[in-house]
């Protein structure tokens, strides 16, 4: 157990009334208690982070606020007021504007069109000249520069971002909620929100920010609110706290943030790689010759930002996409021709990047999910039928060794949790003991208590001598896991170094091809804007919102 | 024979043109009111239902009250009833909508048949029923052939034909427009941003059914000028099949309801030319399957078509 003090009332000033209060919230679903009695105070202008393991119940409490969920108890106070919020029109006309952690965008409508449903402008026509050029002037002022007429669905994550962020923009909205806004975002994007962050903070906006990654809680938030299991774990002031002591809050014991390694004992070379050439889903060249060895013993991370052929890579070692030139070794056997159940079957196991349309099957049970791949062999199959007895105790024997919660075998998979879900697919890669792994971001939107868990499991069949390539767009687990660092652009491999000696400041210089400049506004400009546009006066309570739905 | 000389002949008549507006009617109807519950999200395959009880019921209202317009609201609103039923089922209780639209196309054959034994069981329908009225346009009535392909059209012809530009306008320009299509494309999107999903999809529904139901009526009454059962064979099918290969969108279903039409039409105007009757009786579905298999390309229905939403709790 530990005891973390909830943190002083208001850094700023202890006297002010908070923003937002959220006071006593409490709800369950079913006989889970997704959020109980959680308190939540905001100040006014602040960066205010919200922490939680997966499943703590960050989101609900954001959907609470944002009236998607009704909550069983509690009340909600904007600016000391009591406010009821029955809907989301009620907390948009209190100021509340949120991003959701899955975008709400829809796809075939423009940006302009998605930024003013549900206000548009017009009487019973709509006027679109009129929503192009608000949208634009909104995007100019802001900085968030995306143009009003584009289809969404073309358009990258990192912009649909904005395009989300405009709709709270447009709606006047003061109190903004993001929700896990930097799962899906590069690094380099990651900045640039929290540059726009901090810059509609200064222009008089206060935010919410969920998030479980602690490097970003220090470096954003001026207090953090941290839940563990649906209660509050604590309130922290940024400043006066550690990621250490965030972490042991969430997840209420010490947590390992670096990873204990000891030295690589390296073997023969499992995997090899030459001049491997692929195309992506559309047809273009997305592997432009790579050459790669991963050795017993060593963990190779691939270091690159997302998109660079790192998907493609995986795939054709994994045997899903066809190769147009080049080799691929598997322990000195040419495999570039072999389909993928046979590579498994010669000792390849694959963490796919998507766990849910590649690493599971939703819908079954967690014991079934425990033997995809292995099904129709012995000695899960007998004779083409399956084997009940061999099949539960895999999963018995898993669920125990990888601490698979809940520990029901016959639960489908899609009830549980993400680093659960995970852990599954995890558990079934490294049972069929394999000498090389592909592992594509093992932990993507995993805890913090899973994400150890996976590390410390890569690590220890590292040593035991799995040779295992290590794809990630985080830094930071490239860097505590890796032995070996090779960094993609565009297809290539650009260097491999020695982790021992790898300098961070080069290889995010070789990740982004040597220099990028991209158009971010400044803070300043920012901050101007939301002065400007951060008049309560601009919020729904016009004449719009109302038109027949 | 000299087959190829009968078709151009056919072909010449104004009957075939005038014929192809008049089937082409109650299936533009259908269609339409098939293409606004579709963009707000909910399968509909009861076109066929609404259509039947629209019929029913505006004969049943004319027999007893001679009256016309009551006629012709009572089909409309019968129509809106029922597809309320089928509203309430795959909105509310988000039941799965092809179960409940077969659901209801098998209640209201049931229903009508029931009904029709009930009150005319001995008689049929009365043959003294008001019909819906023709519109005699001055001037063109006396333009040769384009006279007598549209210058004494139905009323509901007319009408079906108006309905067209307006629902494209409806959908594609007002802004309730832009919320029906955002909430049969991403109900959540369209929810968080404070629009009421099921209200949009109800008032989608009813207002498919008003349609069907007109186009009920003007089968039994003006057609037909009587009811008998199941007297719609196929009719909310083939709108059904007008809507997907028309897209989703208002004129090119309308265009695919004139081709149908034409070939219902056709059909009609074989008869007693020497091709093989059964042959001729087939044309208008054979028309349907072969623009559906081979001509519809890549038809893509609203992202959350037939997708219940639920709303948080
Ligand atoms: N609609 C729902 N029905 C049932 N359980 C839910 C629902 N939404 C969330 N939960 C459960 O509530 C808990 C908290 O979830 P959530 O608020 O999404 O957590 P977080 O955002 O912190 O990861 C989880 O155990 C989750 O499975
Ligand atoms: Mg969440």
């Amino acid at each position: 157990m530990t005891a973390v003090a909830p943190g002083p009332r208001g850094r700023l000033d202890g006297a002010a009334t908070p923003h937002l209060e959220m006071r006593g919230i409490t709800k369950a679903f079913g006989s889970l208690l997704a959020n109980d009695h959680v308190n939540l105070e905001v100040q006014d202008r602040e960066i205010h982070a919200v922490v939680g393991e997966n499943g703590a119940g960050k989101t609900t409490l954001m959907n609470i606020l944002y009236g998607l969920i009704h909550p069983d108890e509690g009340e909600i106070l904007i600016d000391g007021q009591p406010v009821r919020i029955r809907g989301p029109r009620d907390a948009i006309a209190a100021g509340i504007g949120m991003v959701h952690q899955h975008f709400q965008l829809v796809p075939v409508m423009s940006v302009a069109e998605n930024v003013v449903l549900g206000q548009e402008p017009g009487g019973i026509v709509l006027d679109r000249a009129a929503a192009v050029r608000q949208v634009r002037d909104l995007s100019e002022r802001f900085g968030l520069i995306v143009d009003p007429t584009a289809r969404v669905e073309t358009l990258p994550v990192g912009i649909q971002q904005r395009v989300e962020l405009l709709k709270i923009l447009y709606r006047g909205s003061r109190l903004l909620v993001f929700d896990e806004p930097t799962a899906v975002l590069t690094p380099q994007e990651t900045d640039e929100l929290f540059e726009i962050l901090r810059g509609l903070v200064a222009g008089g906006k206060t935010v919410i920010l969920i998030t479980h990654k602690l490097n970003e809680v220090m470096a954003i938030s001026e207090r953090v609110t941290v839940l563990r299991q649906g209660r509050n774990a604590g309130v922290l002031e940024t400043a006066r706290t550690s990621p250490p002591e965030i972490a042991r809050a969430m997840v209420g014991r010490e947590v390992l943030l670096r990873v204990e390694r000891d030295e690589a004992h390296l073997g023969e070379e499992r995997l090899r790689l030459e001049g491997v050439t692929a195309d992506s889903d559309r047809g273009l060249p997305a592997l432009a010759g790579i050459d790669l060895a991963v050795r017993a013993g060593e963990i190779v991370g691939i270091a690159g930002v997302s998109g660079n052929g790192q998907l493609e890579l995986a795939e054709v070692i994994a045997g899903l996409r066809p190769i147009t030139a080049g080799h691929i070794y598997l322990q000195g056997k040419e495999v570039g021709a072999q389909p993928a159940a046979e590579r498994r079957a010669n000792g390849l196991a694959y963490i796919p990047e998507d766990r849910h349309a590649r690493g599971l099957v939703l819908p079954f049970e967690i014991k079934d999910n425990l033997i995809l791949g292995s099904q129709s062999r012995p000695p899960f199959a007998v004779r083409g039928q399956r084997n009940s007895a061999a099949i539960d105790q895999r999963a018995e024997d898993l669920i125990h060794q990888f601490d698979i919660r809940p520990p029901n075998p016959e639960a489908p998979v899609s009830s549980l949790s993400g680093g659960n879900q995970q852990k599954v697919v995890v558990a079934r890669e490294l049972a069929e003991d394999p000498k090389v792994m592909v592992a594509a971001e093992p932990t993507r939107g995993l805890d913090v208590g899973a994400t150890e868990f996976i590390h410390q499991e890569l690590i220890r069949k590292r040593d035991e001598g799995l040779a295992i390539l290590l794809i990630s767009s985080e830094l930071d687990e490239i860097f505590s896991l890796s032995d070996t660092i090779a960094v993609i652009y565009q297809g290539r491999i650009v260097e491999v170094m020695p982790s021992a000696t790898a300098d961070r400041e080069r290889v995010g210089l070789l990740m982004a091809g040597g220099t990028v400049e991209s158009a971010v506004p400044t803070a300043a400009q920012i901050a101007e804007a939301a002065a400007t546009l951060g008049s309560p006066g601009v919020t729904g309570d016009g004449p719009h919102g109302e038109g027949g739905a | 024979m000299d087959a190829i000389g009968t078709l151009v002949s056919i072909f010449a008549r104004p009957d075939l043109w005038a014929g192809t507006l008049r089937f082409a009617a109650p299936l533009t109807l259908a269609a339409l009111g098939g293409v606004i519950s579709e963009r707000s999200g909910v399968v509909n395959i009861a076109m066929e239902g609404m259509m039947l009880v629209g019929a029913f019921f505006s004969v049943l209202v004319a027999a007893a009250t001679h009256d016309i317009v009551l006629a012709t609201l009572s089909s409309v609103l019968c129509g809106g009833l029922i597809a309320a039923v089928h509203g309430v089922a795959s909105i509310h209780l988000r039941a799965n909508q092809i179960v409940s639209g077969m659901a209801i196309n098998l209640l209201a054959l049931g229903l009508t048949s029931f009904l029709m034994f009930r009150f005319f069981a001995t008689t049929g329908t009365p043959s003294d029923i008001p019909a819906l009225p023709d519109v005699k346009i001055p001037v063109i009535y006396d333009i040769p052939f384009v006279g007598a392909v549209i210058g004494d059209q139905n009323l509901v012809v007319w009408l079906s034909i108006l309905a067209v530009p307006l629902a494209w306008w409806f959908l594609f320009r007002t802004r309730l427009g832009l919320r029906i299509r955002a909430v049969g494309e991403h109900p959540r999107a369209a929810d968080t941003l404070g629009i009421s999903v099921y209200r949009i999809r109800y008032l989608c529904v009813i207002l498919s059914g008003l349609l069907s139901g007109l186009g009920g009526a003007y089968l039994s009454l003006s057609v037909a000028h009587s009811f008998s059962d199941n007297m719609t064979s196929g009719a909310g099918f083939i709108a059904l099949a007008a809507m997907i290969f028309g897209k989703w969108n208002p004129i090119g279903a309308f265009l695919a309801c004139l081709l149908f039409g034409f070939g219902q039409s056709l059909g009609i105007n074989l008869q007693g030319t020497g091709f093989p009757d059964q042959l001729v009786a087939a044309t208008p579905y054979v028309l349907t399957v072969v623009a559906l298999a081979g001509f519809v390309g890549r038809a893509v229905a609203p992202a959350a078509d037939g997708v219940p939403y639920e709303v948080g709790e």
